[in-house]
């Protein structure tokens, strides 16, 4: 049985029945990014100098490659879910809400393929 | 002026006194809310770090000339400051998130149990903090 009014369900308002893969995305990206930044920020603290041929030569090491890949993915899936929220929370102009959700997205899709296109070119450059 | 032709009186806006549902500012203010407001503002503000992360890998896949610019803004003065912000954002985020996901479990919903992991996510995050520059700038690791 459904709980919604007649109205309602015409006009497609009420639970859309839809939502809960938001919620449990934002939990598993946190999850994923626990070891994922951590394995990154000990990176960091091991590193001598952070000088080009230094840096460029860890991250082509595949394995470094290929978490540094999953880290820009879940960092720009977790940090897109999270700022969503925060506009869809704060910012009640329907028209502006409705472009800065879009900028938002844009810039998140922007941001994951520059990333990991930037590890991939990173890790195939003939060597210096 | 004939009665017909009087404009069309609209209503007033409301009265602003008019009693509203409770909001923030009945609230008294806490460490679980503090740290609510703090978890989303270190959030917003580590999407930002997101930015500068991926940055400086397209400036490392750019070039020796490009890696040397993003460098130079990150050990500048400002560069810094930013940098020791977001690792602090970055650590007390890492710990409240884990506190969240916990929550999220079903645990740790006891008034006093709340109380303490918040203090603790605080205080966790600030020795992670300096443990992490300590390390960083006096090279302990290598």
């Amino acid at each position: 049985m459904s709980l919604k009014s007649p109205l309602g369900r015409a006009l497609g308002l009420g639970s859309s029945g839809t939502g809960t893969e938001q919620w449990l995305g934002q939990r598993l990206s946190a999850i994923a990014l626990v070891p994922l930044t951590l394995w990154f920020a000990l990176s960091l603290l091991a590193f001598p100098t952070l000088d080009f041929y230094a840096v460029t030569a860890w991250v082509s090491a595949p394995l470094h490659a290929v978490l540094l890949v999953l880290l820009v993915m879940a960092l720009v899936y977790h940090s897109s879910l999270g700022t969503q929220v925060v506009v869809e929370d704060y910012v009640h102009a329907p028209g502006q809400r409705t472009l800065t959700l879009i900028i938002l997205r844009l810039v998140h899709i922007a941001l994951a393929v520059t990333g990991i296109l930037a590890v991939f070119l990173i890790a195939t450059r003939s060597p210096l | 002026m004939s009665p017909a032709s009087r404009p069309v009186s609209r209503p007033v806006s409301r009265p602003r006194s008019r009693p509203l549902s409770p909001h923030l500012q009945v609230y008294r203010w806490q460490i679980s809310n503090t740290l609510s407001i703090l978890h989303r503002l270190t959030g917003v503000a580590l999407a930002f770090g997101g930015l500068a992360l991926v940055g400086w890998l397209l400036a490392l896949a750019s070039g020796q000339a490009a890696y040397a610019a993003v460098t130079w803004v990150l050990t500048s003065l400002p560069g810094q400051i930013f940098l020791i912000g977001w690792s602090f954002c970055f650590f007390f985020h890492l710990c409240n998130g884990l506190r969240h996901l916990v929550w999220d479990a079903g645990y740790g919903f006891d008034r006093v149990v709340a109380r303490k992991s918040g203090v603790a996510a605080v205080a966790v995050a600030s020795v992670l903090t300096v443990i992490f520059w300590v390390v960083a700038l006096t090279g302990v690791v290598a």
